[in-house]
């Protein structure tokens, strides 16, 4: 007998009605899931991957709509349905879980109340029956304590946490199908990695059909079996997920596999990305033809006038693609990455030395009894930064690294420690004495929407600068060196006049990197740089800064959370926990053979790899001072020893590590 | 293909715009209207503002006395042109000085922090803890009547609010990445709050600001109708409800002066809520 | 939770200290002369009766001296004499009180019973009449004199239609209950007599809309715009994939967090109705703080004043405390 997919997705078509025009969100997308299937959807931000998502269970809200096409589940069509009944499968054979776990659960709810509504209201359990239900629930999902968890409030939990409680929120009612939007984007990598093993569990012990939305190939590849990925409102290839890692058959997934440093494959000798150039189309103004064609390095023809379909190009394997359709195949990228002698500072003088830095935040004063609470973020960090080396510091949210890049850079004052730039120790000098110094150490900042004064104009954003420091007069010779530093950039000079709103995520970057080469600096600290990006962006933005840097002589402290990316960038890797270094090394080395069980830890927890240690449990919180070796808590290799704190000491040479037990938690084998 | 589905039509632009911002135009219109009567005044009435005629008095309205005559006989409608004056004049002064006494002030506070900021803003919530009325009638009453020294005794109450306001916008601020990238290359702290920080902060300000002159309209003829406002006879629209409040019969000697400042009030909140709706962009984008 | 309500009343404790400098040096600082004002301009013109009448209400003395008298007495319940009425300011303030709270309570529940439906409608209306009227109707209410509502309120339905009883608390011709409270809907029900309790409430009528008006307003606003801000939120759209009714949402799921700015609004609200009452008063002839304020302030009754003020911004205290306790109980993330 042949079975009716739970799903069966056709020719659907969203538009969101905006005052300039209908923007065709969803534009003709179909796919199809099977019972107990996992399809990933895969796409950069603007390809329609979420609306798609919410058009499922007609969750849009004004002013969107959904047009066109069918969305059959169980054999019934959605689109044709009335309210009521639509009321009925959600949350009951339907379920959704969000990307946030921060706002999605209701804050003056307990969590008891938030799992159990929709089992009564779909007349699933009696009140009762919900309540035991809920709290078996709950220790599926992996939280502690289920019954007295239950009864708090959303606030008492962490983000990992709520994604669990999201996730049993979802399962409840043992649905068909669970859709999955994002649900690990807001998390840390290894909390991540907890709960996309948690999915991959529940699918197969719910047998629930799971449809995963993603921008990260290597999420989807963790959990699914099946992709389908989207650009301009169009599914433009689907096949199983291994299938287009290893051979993507449409240019776009060519593009999105080889942009992204992967943190198992050997590393080459160039460290440039694959980076197809430009952005998404307008979706007000869609190419007649191949959507794709104005940045396909492969284009034809006939991709610029004739729109292609969605058609087999081997069996089981979709693309939209005229190129693969006649039977080309795309080429190999060269394996990206960099490998060989890193630059391991010698003798020289460090250009930045930072010896047992500390930075406590006093928290506001909760009334005038209350003791004042300090979040502990730095707690006694030592670098050294060679000239013209990048080096890389990694660590989850928590950990102190944005705190150390601030410290750096003199917008915070540190508690204690010392400071030293090119032989000038600024630590603890005055504003007045720094500021001729800031010359040569400048910043790149994490959020590309925030960092830019939206109220200036670009070429006044780039100036300010320099007439500030005096470098410049106003006037053309002020002009001037903004039209080269545009183009230094990658922009075009006459953009100048514009202000930041009329760009793109990836050109306000290019302009906070041109605001921080203005004072033609030796260093420059980038904070996440490339986090807020879209892949091919971020390839983009890297490849740029890796110019930059042969061109000019820079160096680089680079923070990330993606290990991957820092083994592909970084000549040396910091890893923080806690406020403290664990482990400094040269960048392949740590990859390689990690000496601190964290580093072990956090590389095996990069999506998209095999053989993944499972960290339990979350960091502790920073408004306790962290005693002794500080992960002893989580640390699967932890003694009694560790209560005392180990120094960062060199094992081999130029790999520090703190840890009395260097190299001892064997990392998995590399796939 | 796509172009073969019929989308739906899209409301058009302008009847949105006309939704949104009707109300707030028609509050411009308003506050337009009076400040131009407010200026052209004398040359609108028929009659001088304090032109006693007993044997006129308390007329109801005709073709000679549009709103009738008061209990000196006094043409009313001369009287509510010019009580425009002092309502406009006591509202954007108290607002004004107000909003730049307390907008400097919370700047300071947020710039300087530490204990300036500590003592600054018990300062505010020591002032926000008296009833504004009450304080301002204490005030008022210890300065003596007279319209400056109602302004002061308004001023005195008016400026926390902003003081607030503007030390959460300027901390907002100051947690921007713009604002630290500010720092990072090195500029001075007054540029840094005069070209980065105050140009994105101002927005709310200018909603209260708006929404405030007719609130500061009101409780100025408020103060005026408990007699502490303008020394008579200066027209002023609260003193001149309050000597109607008697007259049941004569109804238009209260009635009319409360309708202007109904509608002035009315404007300024029509036009400071379309310009909160302007500038909050959750509320724009849809 | 303890912790929680003692660190808070000594918060406010401190605050009332600091509030009775401030009353002392407006009072004793600004330029005006209670001498004029309550002797006369002919009294005030003969230096030994100016002198005899500084020294016996203590204006002779240096300003910290009687600053010290001054808050030696608060301490013991003693807020001085009132100039004008010759009766411990206590005293004046415990009559005329109830009649405030009576009036300012019952149009806090006007504008609450009125401004919260209405707020909660518009929000979940957005963009239909419904959102317009109570747009309206909100706008007119703040921008609304409260003192010409207050006489066109009075001219329409008791001089005009003759429906409503003229001002004061009650007829004329009536005799207030027995004081237990000094409310009088209280006392009269106590008492058991229906038709003072008839009185009183018909007389409540329309002061505490009057008065109401503008608080509907701002109740009004406050709780659209709370309302629109929590149907934003992710938790909403969580629900509605739960398959919740859109009903049980707003009332379960929204309003338990849109209520909670409204409440500090609330807070707010209902201490300026306390102070705010004034002008209704003195358009109503009610016997209450407001109008006792008024006539203290316009003699230069700084005794009087200085103990308004006082017990006045006190009350704003403790509302502010309640305020801040319902807080905790509405929000669990202030509790700890």
């Amino acid at each position: 007998m042949r079975e009716i997919p739970v799903l069966e997705v056709k020719d659907l078509r969203t538009v969101f009605l905006t005052d300039a025009g209908p923007v065709r969100a969803v534009d003709g997308v179909s796919f199809t899931v099977m019972p107990g299937e996992t399809l990933g959807i895969v796409g950069e931000s603007g390809s329609g991957k979420s609306v798609t998502a919410l058009s499922l269970l007609r969750l849009l809200e004004e002013p969107a709509r959904i047009v066109g096409g069918s969305i059959r589940f169980q054999g019934r069509d959605l689109l044709a349905m009335d309210q009521e009944a639509l009321r009925a499968l959600r949350g009951d054979r339907i379920s959704m879980v969000f990307q946030d776990p921060m706002t999605g659960l209701n804050p003056v709810v307990r969590i008891l109340r938030q799992l159990t509504e929709h089992m009564v209201a779909h007349g699933r359990a009696t009140p009762a029956e919900a309540k035991s239900r809920a709290i078996s629930l709950l220790g599926r999902m992996g939280i502690t304590a289920p019954e007295r968890s239950a009864a708090r409030f959303p606030h008492e939990f962490s983000g990992g946490m709520r994604q669990r409680v999201m996730l049993g929120i979802g399962f409840a009612n043992d649905p068909a199908l669970l859709i999955a939007d994002e649900p690990t984007t807001a998390l840390d990598v290894t909390i991540q990695a907890q709960i996309l093993d948690l999915l991959r569990r529940l699918n197969g012990e719910f047998g629930t059909a799971i449809v995963l939305i993603s921008h990260d190939l290597g999420v989807i590849a963790d959990v699914c079996r099946r992709v389908a990925v989207m650009y301009a409102g169009e599914v433009v290839e689907e096949a199983g997920t291994a299938a287009v890692l290893a051979d993507p058959r449409h240019p776009y997934a060519w593009a999105l596999v080889n942009a992204v440093p992967r943190i198992g494959t050997p590393l080459g000798t160039d460290r440039r990305l694959v980076a197809i150039e430009g952005a998404p189309p307008d979706p007000l103004a869609l190419p007649a033809g191949c959507r794709f064609a104005p940045r396909c390095p492969f284009r034809i023809a006939r991709c610029e006038t004739e729109h292609p379909p969605l058609a087999e190009v081997a069996p089981g394997r979709l693309a939209r693609c005229w190129v693969t359709q006649a039977g080309e195949v795309l080429p190999k990228a060269g394996v990206a990455g960099f490998v060989g002698t890193a630059r391991i500072p010698v003798a020289t003088q460090p250009i930045l030395s930072v010896r047992g830095l500390e930075k406590r935040f006093p928290l506001p004063r909760e009334s005038l009894l209350a003791p004042r609470r300090v979040v502990h973020a730095v707690n006694g960090i030592d670098l050294d930064v060679a000239r013209g080396e990048t080096l890389g510091v990694v660590g989850e949210s928590g950990c102190g690294k944005s705190t150390l890049a601030r410290l750096i850079t003199r917008i915070h004052a540190p508690s204690a420690g010392s400071i030293v730039f090119d032989g000038q120790e600024i630590g603890q000098a005055s504003a007045a004495e720094i500021r001729p110094l800031r010359r040569r150490l400048q910043m790149v900042f994490q959020d590309p929407y925030a960092s830019l004064n939206p109220r200036m104009r670009v070429g006044d954003i780039l100036a300010e600068p320099l007439i500030a420091h005096g470098l410049i007069g106003r006037g053309a010779a002020a002009r001037e060196r903004v039209t080269e530093l545009l183009a230094t950039v990658g922009l075009n000079p006459a953009w100048a006049t514009r202000c930041p709103h009329e760009f793109s995520g990836g050109q306000r970057q290019r302009i906070s990197i041109a605001r921080a080469l203005a004072l033609q600096p030796d260093m420059i600290l980038a904070d996440e740089p490339i986090s807020a990006l879209d892949v091919n962006i971020q390839a983009q933005i890297l490849n740029l800064m890796l110019d930059l840097q042969q061109r000019m002589g820079l160096t680089y402290l680079f923070i990330a959370h993606d290990l991957a990316v820092v083994r592909h960038l970084c000549d040396r890797v910091a890893v923080l926990y806690l406020g403290k270094v664990m482990e400094l090394a040269p960048s392949a080395e740590l990859f390689a053979r990690p000496l601190h069980p964290y580093s072990s830890v956090l590389i095996s927890a990069v999506p998209g790899r095999a053989g993944r240690i499972l960290l339990q449990g979350e960091p502790p919180s920073t408004l306790a001072k962290p005693t002794g070796c500080p992960f002893r808590g989580r640390c699967p290799i932890a003694r009694p020893i560790c209560e005392t704190p180990p120094p960062l000491v060199e094992h081999a040479p130029g790999c520090f590590a703190a840890c009395h037990f260097p190299g001892e938690f064997a990392p998995p084998p590399s796939p | 293909m796509s172009g073969a589905i019929a989308l739906p039509a899209v409301p058009s632009r302008r009847s949105r715009l006309w939704r949104r911002y009707g109300l707030a135009g028609f509050g411009a219109g308003i506050v337009l209207a009076w400040i131009l009567i407010a200026l052209l005044a004398p040359w609108l009435s028929p009659y001088p503002p304090d032109f006693v005629e007993v044997t006129n008095r308390l007329q109801p309205p005709s073709a000679t006395h549009w709103l009738g005559t008061d209990a000196l006989g006094r043409d009313c409608f001369s009287r509510l042109l010019h009580g425009a004056r002092v309502s406009l004049l006591a509202g954007f002064s108290v607002v004004v000085l107000g909003a730049g006494f307390g907008t400097l002030l919370g700047m300071v506070a947020a710039y300087a922090r530490g204990w300036v900021d500590e003592a600054l803003m018990r300062l505010t919530d020591l002032v926000l803890c008296f009833p504004p009325i009450i304080l301002a009638l204490a005030i008022a009453a210890a300065l003596g009547i007279g319209t400056t020294n109602t302004i002061i005794a308004m001023l005195v109450v008016w400026w926390p609010k902003f003081a607030r306001l503007a030390r959460a916008l300027a901390l907002v601020q100051r947690g921007q990445e713009y604002v630290e990238a500010a720092v990072v290359l090195g500029l001075k702290p007054a540029r840094i709050l005069g070209r980065h920080i105050v140009p994105n902060a101002v927005g709310p300000l200018v909603v209260l600001v708006t929404l405030d002159v007719g609130n500061a309209i009101i409780t100025f003829a408020g103060l005026s109708f408990l007699g502490l406002g303008v020394v008579p006879p200066t027209p002023e629209w609260g003193a001149m409800v309050a000597e109607g409040r008697e007259l049941v019969e004569q109804w238009w000697v209260a009635t009319f002066p409360g309708l202007a400042i109904l509608t002035i009030v009315l404007g300024f909140n029509f036009l400071g809520d379309g310009v909160r709706d302007w500038l909050d962009p959750k509320a724009r984008s849809r | 939770m303890l912790r929680y309500v003692l660190t808070r009343l000594l918060g406010a404790a401190v605050m009332a200290v600091l509030a009775i400098l401030v009353v002392f040096l407006i009072a004793n600082t600004v330029p005006g002369d209670p001498v004029l004002a309550q002797l006369g301009d002919l009294a005030a013109s003969n230096p030994d009766t100016v002198m005899e009448w500084r020294a016996k209400w203590g204006l002779d003395l240096p300003l910290w001296e009687r600053y010290g008298l001054f808050l030696w007495g608060v301490l013991h319940g003693d807020l001085g004499i009132s100039i004008a009425s010759q009766r411990p300011v206590l005293a004046d303030i415990a009559q005329y009180a109830p009649a405030t709270i009576e009036l300012a309570t019952i149009a806090f529940v006007v504008a609450l019973a009125v401004g919260i439906p209405l707020g909660i409608a518009a929000a979940v209306r957005r963009d239909s009449w419904v959102d317009a009227a109570a747009r309206v109707i909100s706008l007119v209410g703040v921008s609304s004199p409260t003192f010409w509502l207050a006489f066109i309120m009075l001219a329409i339905f008791y001089g005009g239609l003759q429906i409503a009883p003229g001002p004061g608390r009650l007829d004329p011709i009536a005799f207030p209950p027995e004081e237990v409270t000094g409310l009088f809907l209280i006392d009269s029900l106590l008492a058991g007599d229906w038709d003072t309790f008839h009185d009183t409430a018909a007389h409540l009528v329309l002061p505490s809309i009057v008065l109401a008006a503008a608080t509907i307003g701002l109740i009004t606003r406050t709780t659209r715009a709370a309302m629109l801000e929590a149907m934003q939120q992710d938790y909403v759209r969580v629900s509605r994939a739960k398959g919740l009714r859109e009903r049980f949402i707003i009332l379960r799921h929204v309003l338990p967090n849109a209520l909670i700015p409204v409440v500090t609004l609330g807070g707010i609200a209902y201490a300026n109705l306390l102070a705010g009452a004034v002008m209704t008063e003195t358009v109503f002839s009610w016997p209450g703080l407001g109008r006792y304020t008024f006539r203290s302030a316009a003699a230069l009754d700084f005794p009087a004043i200085m103990g308004i003020t006082l017990v006045v911004s006190v009350s704003t205290l403790l509302v502010n405390l309640l305020v801040d306790l319902s807080y905790a109980a509405l929000d669990p993330r202030v509790r700890r």
